[in-house]
């Protein structure tokens, strides 16, 4: 076991990657000797070199674009988003490229292509740094969309979304990056899959779903209420596409409450995918409404309000008293 | 006189005179050249670069182009007429471009990769691709109907330009296989076509490739097919300046050559994929060329455009001029003719018979190749549509009967 920063597991991954897998190769906008915006590819480009570690042209489809054809050559690219905000320029090649690839070759080709996208809020950042677009992307067959809360995640999710046929996209919870954890770098234990969602605390009264960024605010709330005798299930999601719905059924079936947390706006959110799948499976086990907190319809506010904006231990908590009232 | 035309000399169309003004005035010097071997009347020019390239081309081989382009022109209408029968959904025709697409194609090698638009039919007669497959994406029975792996011809992109991307990209995977020396040794040299059309041209997506093909010097070469049309809006909509043009902004060779001369589309093409495959870099090929016929089987070209316009670049069809000059230097005869004649005739009874017999896939095949791995969620929807549909196995028996073979294809 060794502490590291989820920043820091996610070098240490990528670096595990290409060492071990003479086909993957970097590629995004500073990721070179900056090591990128958030420092997350530091030292790669001095240990790999420039052909392993690509400083792009700055153009967001030219990234997957490349990245697509680097792969149909037998490569496996991994394509760092600068920042969420950031990704529409290349959302034609994910969603009408990337995702749709292997189908329409009749599954004889494969895009292997990963892409890191930092995101989320709470970091008092200008526009355009601080969304949560990911059911954008979920709402798109074709592509995998995991996301780590941790650091032992962190350090081995992205080197199984590299090994993985699939394209997968990992939104990496930036105001998490300096979180610390004790990674395992021997095995991933409990997390060998990736599309797999954690039970992080056992509870009989009602059930938190989170990811990302929430995970640590889910857990923190459900703390809080422990102290008023409430026994709150936490699950960390993990994966948002697959999602793990056995997991999920399985847990409200004990508890027969749900609430479900995401910085991204609750409208056509993944809260409201996760209420109507739990509706139609466990529809008996519920004792009251789905209950989501997430971000308001509105484009991200200024960073002087995100304290309004994002769900926070007191948003769920509410969302919990309301839940239990039924 | 030098065989380097303006194509003002050679196109008797206003809108090009008017742009080729236009153009000359934004650059304060004549536009790009263009570069003609074979003119309309089928006499050959010398050329100081290309020359060298037509020289390569035997008596076999330009019979070869000859027969290549009247194939593939009996192909289209083959397939325009099954179109019209109902028996594909859409056709989109390459009449008038066939200079354009087998000239190319055929200056490429087998280690080359190929990344299409939609109408480059001819490019995949070049690759061996099997001429009735490529008729399942117009049929409706698949998003792409043979397997690149096989032909190094890739699928057909519909989404404008997003090949152009994958193109250098692809090149750029070329270069780092050339840098492990294993693969160095066993392999040679390969470079890449992106075919795109002059409309695409306006997409962000080839600004992109051409920059990304730049900074890494990638072993690429964008094939342009100006073929003065994007369905209904002409060329100049596009572009004030000729296409070719454009590399120079990019620092690499653009260069414009007469689509409608498949001698000099083929010598420019080999040229431009030598170099490539030398590592020295993209180049950028316009080939001016008109498409004769519509858009596709579902436009109407006498909304948008004079007849004489296409009676014009009629007047400089690729086939007849080859077909001068193959006459009268004595390289072909009429008994020659009339087998490509009959042979043509085979290739479209060929495709009206297996275009019948092309499989409806079964939805489940959909279900399969979403992902390559394992994905709980496809699994449970192909669950739930195996048990929906068993409910219905009864009557669907029965429809089968009432109806004959035809109606079990789909659920
Ligand atoms: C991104 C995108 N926008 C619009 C279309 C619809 N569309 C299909 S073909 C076409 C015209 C393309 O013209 P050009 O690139 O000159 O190719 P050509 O059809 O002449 O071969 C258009 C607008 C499309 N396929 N993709
Ligand atoms: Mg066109």
């Amino acid at each position: 076991m060794t502490t590291m920063t989820i920043a820091k597991a996610i070098n240490e991954g990528l670096r595990a990657t290409l060492a071990g897998n003479p086909k993957s190769l970097l590629m995004g906008e500073d990721i070179g000797p900056l090591g990128g915006v958030y420092r997350v590819t530091d030292g790669l480009i001095g240990e790999f070199g420039p052909d392993r570690v690509v400083d792009t042209p700055l153009a967001e489809s030219g990234i997957i674009g490349t990245a697509i054809g680097l792969a149909l050559r037998g490569y496996s690219p991994v394509c760092e988003i600068q920042f969420d905000g950031f990704v529409f320029p290349g959302f034609n090649q994910i969603t009408t490229q990337l995702a749709k690839m292997h189908a329409r070759s009749n599954g004889n080709l494969t895009v292997p292509v990963v892409v890191r996208i930092p995101y989320g809020g709470g970091i008092g950042s200008v526009e355009h740094h601080s969304e949560s677009p990911e059911a954008l992307f979920a709402h798109t067959a074709g592509l995998r969309i995991i996301t780590p809360s941790n650091p032992h995640d962190a350090y081995w999710m992205i080197q199984q979304a590299v090994e993985c046929a699939d394209p997968v996209i990992i939104f990496e919870p930036k105001r998490r990056y300096w979180l610390k954890g004790e990674v395992d770098v021997e095995s991933p234990g409990p997390s060998a899959d990736p599309f797999k969602a954690h039970v992080l605390r056992e509870g009989t009264d009602a059930t938190i779903v989170a990811y990302g960024p929430l995970v640590p605010v889910a857990l923190a709330a459900a703390n809080a209420a422990e102290e008023d005798g409430r026994s709150v299930e936490v699950i960390d999601l993990r994966s948002i596409s697959p999602l793990d719905f056995d997991t999920v059924t399985a847990s409200v079936q004990k508890t027969g409450r749900l609430i479900v947390a995401h910085e991204a706006p609750t409208f056509g959110g993944i809260g409201g995918e996760i209420a109507a799948r739990v509706s139609e499976r466990a529809f008996h086990s519920l004792e009251a409404p789905v209950i989501r907190v997430g971000g308001f319809h509105m484009p991200y506010p200024v960073a002087k309000v995100e304290e309004d904006y994002l769900p926070d231990i007191d948003r769920i908590l509410e969302a919990l008293d309301r839940a239990l009232s039924y | 006189m030098g065989t380097h035309l303006p194509s003002t000399e050679f196109d008797g169309t206003a809108v090009d005179d008017q742009r080729e003004a236009d153009a000359e005035a934004v650059m304060g010097e004549p536009p790009a050249q263009m570069v003609q071997l074979l003119g309309p009347d089928g006499t050959l020019a010398a050329d100081p670069v290309y020359s060298e390239y037509a020289n390569r081309l035997t008596p076999e081989d330009l019979r070869g182009l000859y027969a290549d382009m009247a194939s593939i022109r009996r192909f289209d209408i083959e397939a325009t007429a099954l179109q019209r029968q109902g028996q594909l959904a859409l056709w989109v025709p390459l009449t008038g471009q066939e200079a354009a697409q087998i000239g190319s194609g055929r200056a490429s090698q087998p280690q080359d990769y190929i990344f299409p638009t939609y109408r480059e039919h001819g490019v995949a007669l070049t690759r061996n691709v099997d001429l009735a497959e490529l008729l399942r994406q117009f049929r409706g029975v698949s998003n792409g109907g043979w397997n690149p792996k096989d032909t190094n011809f890739h699928l057909y992109t519909l989404v404008l330009a997003a090949q152009t991307l994958h193109a250098v990209g692809y090149a750029m995977g070329i270069q780092r296989d050339q840098k492990s020396a294993a693969q160095a040794a066993k392999e040679p040299d390969a470079a890449v076509i992106a075919y795109f059309g002059d409309g695409a041209s306006s997409e962000g997506d080839v600004h992109e490739s051409m920059v990304f093909a730049s900074s890494y010097n990638a072993p690429v070469v964008f094939f342009c097919q100006n073929n003065h049309w994007a369905i209904s809006v002409p060329t100049n909509v596009q572009t004030r300046v000729p296409l070719s043009n454009r590399a120079k902004g990019y620092g690499f060779p653009g260069i414009r050559v007469d689509g409608n001369d498949v001698i000099a589309v083929h010598a420019v093409t080999e040229w431009a994929l030598e170099h490539a495959r030398q590592g020295k870099g993209p180049v950028l090929i316009e080939a001016f060329t008109y498409r004769v016929g519509a858009h596709t089987t579902a436009d109407d070209p006498t909304k948008y455009r004079h007849s004489a316009e296409e009676d014009a670049w009629r007047a400089k069809d690729p086939l007849l001029r080859l077909e001068k000059y193959l006459r009268a230097e004595d390289l072909a005869d009429d008994a020659f003719f009339a087998k490509v004649k009959a042979d043509g005739d085979d290739l479209a009874a060929y495709v009206r018979r297996t275009t019948h017999d092309l499989e409806t896939p079964d939805i489940r095949s959909a279900f399969a190749n979403t992902y390559a791995e394992a994905h709980p969620l496809v699994a449970e929807e192909l669950a739930w549509f195996e048990e929906y549909s068993s409910g219905f196995a009864g009557e669907e028996e029965l429809d089968a009967e009432n109806a004959g073979p035809a109606a079990k294809a789909g659920h």
